[in-house]
């Protein structure tokens, strides 16, 4: 495979990873929000396992392998079932304007791609390009936390930023050490626990998944 | 052994019992006596090793390996320390024996082991104030202090008022005690060097040398927390709230001598530790005097609770304490030991005097209240005739605060006065005016006060009951309640009958911190003639003006009653008017009224009067109600802003949580995008 046609390939992911970022971010329907998020999983386990064969960096391997059995498999199956448990699969979610959060994920996408000019400029990496995508994914996520109301929207937020990392980190530095990467991969399969039984907490106590009800929580004036 | 082992002794004794006392907590019927016993006899032990010290001038110090590795607590007794252990324990002594019948009123209301627990703290830490001879077992000591205090006012704490104001004093006590930290860490600092801990020793601080603008700050940080613990104005916000509301024992101690520990403290800093400063220092001092003095007992006639009121007065007194304390400031700045010596003398002198009467008033109020369960001087009237004891050991109260011969009042107010009218033309205009100045008003507060003690004496004891509970018996309190206010009273009476033994002993103290002294003209004519400078100018024999006033009393009582003409008890002659009932007689708002008049600019002041009539008509009312709010001009000006300012912040910054998820969220994420614009 030669180099550029893996500079290619790999633009080619990043940018279908950032498609699925702004999926994300407007989907409305739980089961489709999933099926994005796996779908990001997916392109980035394939990046990733992309690098690591053009580089000869083999333990990325073993990363794109971790990638796809937690990110594809595992963390949505988890939720899927969550899901059917808490009987939350047909809710549409409201959610604030559409339109403009559009516009704020691309200023965000922009912004991603000024921040990393400098980096880009210096380093010599095959993946350098990627870089801006990587942190427009980790921003994109934060931002959908911001804007959703349902705690499960607002965990695929937080896990999407995860990718968004993980992303960023191969594209920086092609990978980060093994110990970490199993330790991450860890962290989010507990997160995914603790997440559910918080879930379940929320919803018998406020017979929602809307986090706006837990303002009642607020002291009042 | 030694003055200062007595004294160290005597304070383990008062730990040691509050350590244990917990274990008696389920037989408190025998806890009180014993406790209260054991306090007596550490309050005497005291007494006596402090006034081995002072007799004696002797300098005795200690360390105790206590305290942290390479930080011991050292212990000092020099004289000054002498006479303040003097002050606390000769008070201590008879409020703990009036305890012994006070506190077991509380007995099956609520529990007293915290009571006892807390009184035996709070007086072991007052007199750690004293003998404490470094910055770190002061500061301990002035916290314990504190914080058992703040209990003890808490102790019926039922009641929100009592919590709001244990509160407010512990908020005003804190403030107080960081400025006085900082004033030591501002002389230890510059003692040894910021990067060492041995300056911390009052030794070190006294060796140092510090710039005239270090001393400054030094002496006005310490001023700032030991007025705030003294209530002088306007710092005094704390004290007719605190005051009043805990039990009558616990309020004796702290106004009368609590309060004398940061007069201790402001001696101890400003001429001992410091040792040189300008004039204007001592300036200032007088000024809070003045201010504490007219404000104090202004706002004390106003009062109609009686504990309030006597609350007001300790404001009042600490600041004729100060005034002595700024005139011998002042007299020292400008090098008339002898004259500095006079007013320093009359300072310490009233310190010892307020503390024993203020001790007698609260322990008199406290037997009122607990006789009639009413605090309010305007529902009480008439009680000399069932407590004919209790009424005549507080008349022996007022008239020593009100400044009259021959009780002990008259004897430190009257030396302050010869130290005003005895300043020679001091090269200085503004002092010029502030001298004569400050003798007017001295002489005002005087005289207030007098007016104030005729109120609240005349509407507590004299006439005849009003009230709601007019039909209630009322018993003479118990007899250890007596036994505790007739020795106050009797010192009273011998402090101002014998001041030439007193003044000689004290003299030790200005030699000490002055180098000047006073026993050469005040004993010139033996111990019967006070002569402060020279017999032409002034001179007060105690012992003569008692047998004088003896003899005009024995004489007037033999005129009257050797003939064996008998009394005869016969309703008041009612004009006519056949429906007087006690709630005409004159009353303490009627008694403070013309003053309320003329100084009413001083108060804030709310009256309205309001007609009561069914028919709507002014004309056919047929009722009138009055009512009278008067608050305190310093809350409004001075506090009420900080605390409105306080509110609105928090109100303001109370906005960040919204309780919404998204928005604390987006406050992580407007922070990330601001970081990564400025420093990306």
């Amino acid at each position: 495979m030669s180099h550029a046609l893996v500079v290619q390939l790999n633009l080619l992911l990043a940018a279908l990873i950032l498609l699925t970022s702004f999926a994300l971010l407007v989907q409305r329907r739980m089961f489709a929000i999933l099926h994005i998020f796996a779908w990001q999983g997916f392109f980035l386990g394939v990046s990733t396992a992309i690098i690591g064969f053009a580089t000869g960096v083999h333990h990325l391997y073993l990363s794109s392998l971790l990638t796809l059995v937690m990110k594809v498999i595992l963390l949505p199956y988890i939720l899927y079932k969550l899901i059917l448990k808490l009987k939350i699969h047909r809710e549409i979610e409201s959610m604030m304007n559409v339109p403009t959060t559009m516009m704020i994920g691309i200023a965000l996408v922009i912004f991603s791609y000024h921040l990393t000019e400098p980096i880009r400029q210096l380093s010599a990496l095959m993946t350098r390009t990627t870089l801006a995508v990587a942190l427009a994914t980790v921003m994109l996520g934060l931002l959908m936390m911001v804007t959703r109301r349902h705690a499960v929207s607002q965990i695929i937020g937080f896990l999407a930023m995860e990718n968004g990392l993980f992303f960023a980190a191969t594209s920086a530095t092609y990978g980060m050490p093994m110990v970490v990467e199993l330790g991450v991969a860890l962290d989010l399969l507990i997160a995914a626990f603790i997440f559910g039984i918080f879930f379940f907490h929320i919803n018998t106590t406020f017979d929602s998944l809307d986090v706006d009800q837990m303002a009642k929580l607020k002291e009042t004036d | 052994m030694t003055a200062l082992d007595i004294a160290g002794f005597s304070i383990l004794l008062l730990l040691g019992t509050a350590v244990v006392c917990p274990l008696f907590s389920r037989w408190e019927r025998l806890l009180i006596p014993v406790a209260f016993a054991l306090a007596a006899f550490a309050a005497g032990a005291v007494t006596l090793a402090g006034f081995l010290a002072l007799s004696q001038g002797i300098n005795s110090a200690a360390t105790i390996p206590l305290g942290l590795p390479g930080l011991p607590f050292n212990i000092r007794l020099d004289p000054l320390a002498g006479f303040f252990l003097i002050v606390i324990g000769t008070l201590s002594l008879f409020t703990s024996i009036y305890s012994i019948g006070y506190v077991r009123s509380y007995l099956g209301q609520r529990p007293v082991t915290p009571l006892v627990l807390f009184y035996l703290l709070f007086m072991a830490g007052m007199l750690l104030v004293i003998i404490a001879d470094d910055a770190y077992l002061f500061l301990v000591a002035w916290e314990l202090m504190a914080a058992a205090s703040y209990f003890l006012v808490m102790y019926e704490d039922e009641r929100a008022e009592n919590r709001r104001a244990a509160f407010l004093y512990l908020l005003v006590a804190h403030v107080g005690a960081i400025g006085i930290l900082l004033s030591f860490g501002v002389m230890a600092g510059l003692a040894t060097g910021f990067d060492r801990f041995d300056g911390y020793t009052f030794d070190a601080m006294r060796a140092a040398h510090l710039s005239p603008g270090w001393s400054t700050a030094a002496f006005f940080l310490a001023f700032f927390g030991f007025a705030a613990k003294a209530g002088v104005i306007p710092l005094h916000v704390w004290l007719p709230e605190a005051h009043p509301v805990a039990p009558s024992n616990v309020s004796a101690l702290m106004s009368g001598v609590m309060l004398k520990t940061s007069i201790y403290g402001m001696v101890r800093v400003g001429f001992d530790l410091l040792g040189e400063f300008p004039w204007w220092w001592g300036g200032i001092v007088l000024v809070f005097g003045l201010i504490s003095a007219v404000l104090g007992v202004l706002y004390a006639l106003m009062q109609h609770d009686l504990k309030r009121l006597l609350a007001y007065h300790s404001v009042e007194n600490i600041g004729i304490i100060l005034i002595g304390l700024g005139l011998a400031m002042i007299f020292t700045a400008f090098h008339f030991p002898a004259l500095a010596a006079l007013a320093l003398v009359a300072a310490l002198y009233h310190t010892l005097n307020h503390a024993l009467f203020k001790g007698l008033l609260f322990m008199g109020a406290g037997a009122v209240i607990h006789a009639t369960r009413e605090r309010n001087m305007e529902e009480m009237g008439g009680l000399i005739r069932p407590l004919p004891w209790t009424s005549g050991l507080f008349l022996v109260g007022c008239i020593s605060i009100s400044g009259l011969p021959p009780f002990n009042g008259f004897v430190s107010e009257w030396l302050t006065f010869q130290a005003f009218l005895l300043s020679p033309a001091l090269p200085q205009p503004l002092l010029k005016l502030l001298i004569p100045l400050g003798a007017a008003l001295l002489a005002l507060t005087g005289a207030l006060a007098a007016a104030c003690f005729v109120k609240a004496f005349g509407v507590t004891f004299l006439g005849s009951r009003r009230g709601h509970r007019k039909g209630e018996k009322i018993h003479e309190v118990g007899p250890a309640m007596l036994l505790g206010m007739s020795l106050t009273a009797l010192s009273c009476l011998a402090l101002g009958v014998l001041p030439t033994f007193v003044i000689g002993w004290l003299d030790a103290i200005p030699q000490q911190l002055l180098g000047g002294h006073l026993a050469t003209t005040a004993g010139q004519f033996g111990w019967l003639w006070l002569t402060p400078a020279t017999a032409d100018r002034a001179s007060y024999s105690g012992p003569l003006v008692f047998g004088v006033i003896l003899a005009v009393v024995a004489v007037t009582y033999l005129l009257l009653h050797v003939r064996g003409a008998s009394i005869r008890r016969v309703p008041l002659w009612d004009c006519g008017f056949e429906r007087i009932t006690p709630r005409m007689q004159y009353t303490a708002t009627a008694f403070a009224m013309p003053i309320r008049r003329v100084l009413g600019f001083l108060f804030d002041i709310r009256e309205q009067v309001e007609l009561v009539s069914p028919q709507n008509h002014p004309v056919m009312a047929d009722n009138i109600r009055y009512r009278l709010r008067i608050r305190d001009r310093i809350w409004a000006w001075l506090y009420a802003p900080q605390a409105d300012a306080a509110f609105w912040v928090a109100r303001w910054v109370g906005k960040l949580q919204q309780g919404r998820i998204q928005i604390y969220l987006m406050y992580s994420f407007v922070t990330l995008i601001v970081l990564l614009v400025f420093l990306g």
